[in-house]
């Protein structure tokens, strides 16, 4: 991969020689979960210059949904950020459904958003666990993965898998929420309310963690504006735009929930705020199965939903219109739409451009942890090596999001 | 109202605006793009301090054959607005805006590995997502989706390096 052009012209360097070293950090690291490559220009161990190459993980996701109908593209956004793929789920249906001009029936609305957060919390606690792993602090690890089994446990209930949900459908979702949703929920929320209480009394005022987290990897906030980023990042640098609450979807205008902002916009802020969102995430959570409503999962919509199993083996016009659906595809109105929604990461958004056909002419995902890591060398600069390992950790880069 | 405050504001520079699902469109002149976004980042009326993506779509059908699609977000006021310039061959190309909005510059080198669109007054363009020697522009339409690459030589960081060493 060739190097930027401004490589040649030093930083400051100390070495009485004038020399840096020049070092690559990765594709493949043990401190650094996922594949990335840090080209490094070093002085000592001071990082003077820092060049970062992504798209290890590029499989082709835009491409991919141009060549199958709109349904088969379900599952490619589940790998996105495969952290939390209901989110990415609930944003491409989201997008599809305002093409279609429909929305997705009361209950299904409450069942995306109790899954996004479900999601959030397991994604936040991969974050920060594996963040906390890699600075040492294993326990934290290991508890927190405790912590996400229980949400898995979860997300199988409802869904059927643990990774790759594919659970949201244009104008619904493909299966119905448990009938013991509450004592599941309770049962995980009972697990996880004691682990974070062991992982804050361990992290938070730890003299270690402080060390290597304050005043690491700062970005304020008129400069993380202008970098594009968004959810933690942003509100760690003390902005307060979430856009659950900015631009809300799904029904998240119906609860109460707070927006945790830091004041620095370094790493600690970030886990910070990354762990008060968790909490956040419960109530909401919690408020949701408070006031779930009954009704259909899924429009009755025969353009759009596939008919019941009962009518397709025992109607011919249930058969056609299943066939239909499956072999062409849904018939989405031409035209563009931009979707966004707060992924764990950031904004998330979908901006996809039918030309009226059963198959998506352009998919684009706006992807938040790409800019995370766009804006990472400027947070390096000037940093330590080991001071990378704990910024990264708190980019949350999950290589499915920002390679696609 | 936004679309309003923008015809009346910006005149010949648009070519087309237009409001559609909740979401405003304007599609502006190639040549004065940079000072089109330049006021909408700076004026207070606009106040698009976030450049939240950049990217392209390919009509081959349409002469000219790209259209490089902004989506600009105001944190500050809440507004949203969608910027289209439309470029084609034989060299598309618009200009950089990574002077305006730092978040311009990765997702530029995206654009332009994906389909080839340059962008005049970047700092750094080069492949971000693809490898160096990748051959072509996979996002374009006439890009096969199963077409082969050719094979590249093994480097070896000391024998065959793919850069220089000093």
């Amino acid at each position: 991969m060739a190097l930027p052009a401004r490589w040649s012209k030093n930083a400051e360097v100390t070495d009485s020689t004038g020399e840096t070293m020049e070092i690559q950090m990765g594709p493949s690291h043990p401190a650094s979960h996922g594949t990335i490559k840090f080209n490094l220009k070093l002085d000592g161990e001071q990082i003077v210059d820092c060049d970062i190459e992504v798209g290890y993980l590029h499989r082709g996701f835009e491409k991919m949904c141009e060549q199958g109908t709109w349904t088969q593209c379900f599952p490619y956004t589940d790998r996105l950020n495969y952290a939390s793929p209901c989110i990415n789920n609930v944003g491409f249906a989201l997008a599809v459904e305002r093409l279609l001009g429909v929305t997705a029936p009361e209950r299904c609305q409450y069942a995306r958003v109790i899954m996004s957060e479900v999601h959030r919390l397991a994604d936040h606690l991969t974050c920060l666990g594996m963040a906390a792993g890699e600075l040492g602090a294993q326990s934290v690890m290991f508890y927190m993965m405790e912590a996400r089994e229980f949400l898995y446990d979860l997300v199988e209930a409802v869904t059927g898998a643990r990774l790759t949900v594919t659970w949201c459908r244009a104008g619904g979702i493909a299966r119905d929420l448990p009938a013991d949703l509450d004592a599941r929920i309770a049962l995980a929320f009972s697990h996880l309310d004691g682990i974070l209480s062991d992982c804050d009394k361990l992290l938070s005022r730890n003299r270690v963690f402080i060390d290597r987290m304050a005043d690491i990897g700062v970005m304020a906030a008129d400069e993380a504006i202008s970098y594009g980023l968004s959810g933690p990042l942003l509100r760690a640098a003390g902005v307060a735009y979430d856009v659950r609450k900015a631009h809300p979807y799904l029904v998240y205008d119906r609860f109460e929930f707070e927006i945790p902002t830091g004041e620095k916009g370094d790493n600690y802020d970030r886990f910070n705020v990354r762990f008060q969102e968790m909490y956040q995430s419960k109530r909401i959570i919690e408020q949701a199965m408070r006031s779930l409503p009954e009704g259909p999962i899924a429009l009755d919509d025969p353009r759009i939903v596939l008919p019941s199993k009962e009518r397709v083996y025992n109607s011919i016009e249930g058969l056609m219109n299943h066939f239909k659906l499956i072999m062409e595809g849904i018939k989405v109105p031409a035209g563009e739409v931009y979707q966004s929604v707060e992924g764990s990461n950031g904004e998330l958004g979908f901006y996809v451009v039918s030309d009226g056909s059963g198959r998506p002419y352009r998919v684009r995902v706006r992807p938040p942890c790409f800019l995370g890591m766009g804006a990472l060398s400027r947070m390096l600069v000037g940093h330590m090596i080991a001071d990378i390992v704990a910024t990264f950790g708190m980019i949350n880069m999950i290589g499915g999001e920002c390679d696609r | 109202m936004l679309l309003d405050q923008l015809k009346e504001r910006f005149g010949a520079d648009l070519v087309a605006a237009e409001s559609a699902r909740d979401e405003e469109t304007i599609v502006i002149v190639r040549e004065r793009a940079l000072e089109v976004m330049r006021a909408l980042r700076d004026e207070e009326a606009f106040a698009f301090d976030f450049l939240a993506d950049l990217t392209a779509v390919d009509w081959p059908a349409r002469t000219p054959r790209f259209d490089v699609v902004y989506h600009l977000h105001s944190i500050k006021r809440g507004h949203r607005l969608r910027v289209k310039v439309a470029t084609g061959e034989p060299e598309p190309s618009v200009t950089s805006v990574t002077e305006l909005w730092k978040s311009a510059d990765w997702f530029e080198r995206e654009c332009y590995d994906m389909f080839g669109i340059h962008f005049e007054g970047h700092p750094d363009l080069r492949r971000i997502l693809m490898y160096d020697s990748f051959e072509g522009h996979p996002l374009r339409k006439d890009y096969p989706v199963n077409r082969r690459q050719p094979m590249i030589p093994e480097t070896d960081p000391i024998l065959n390096p793919l850069r220089p060493s000093r």
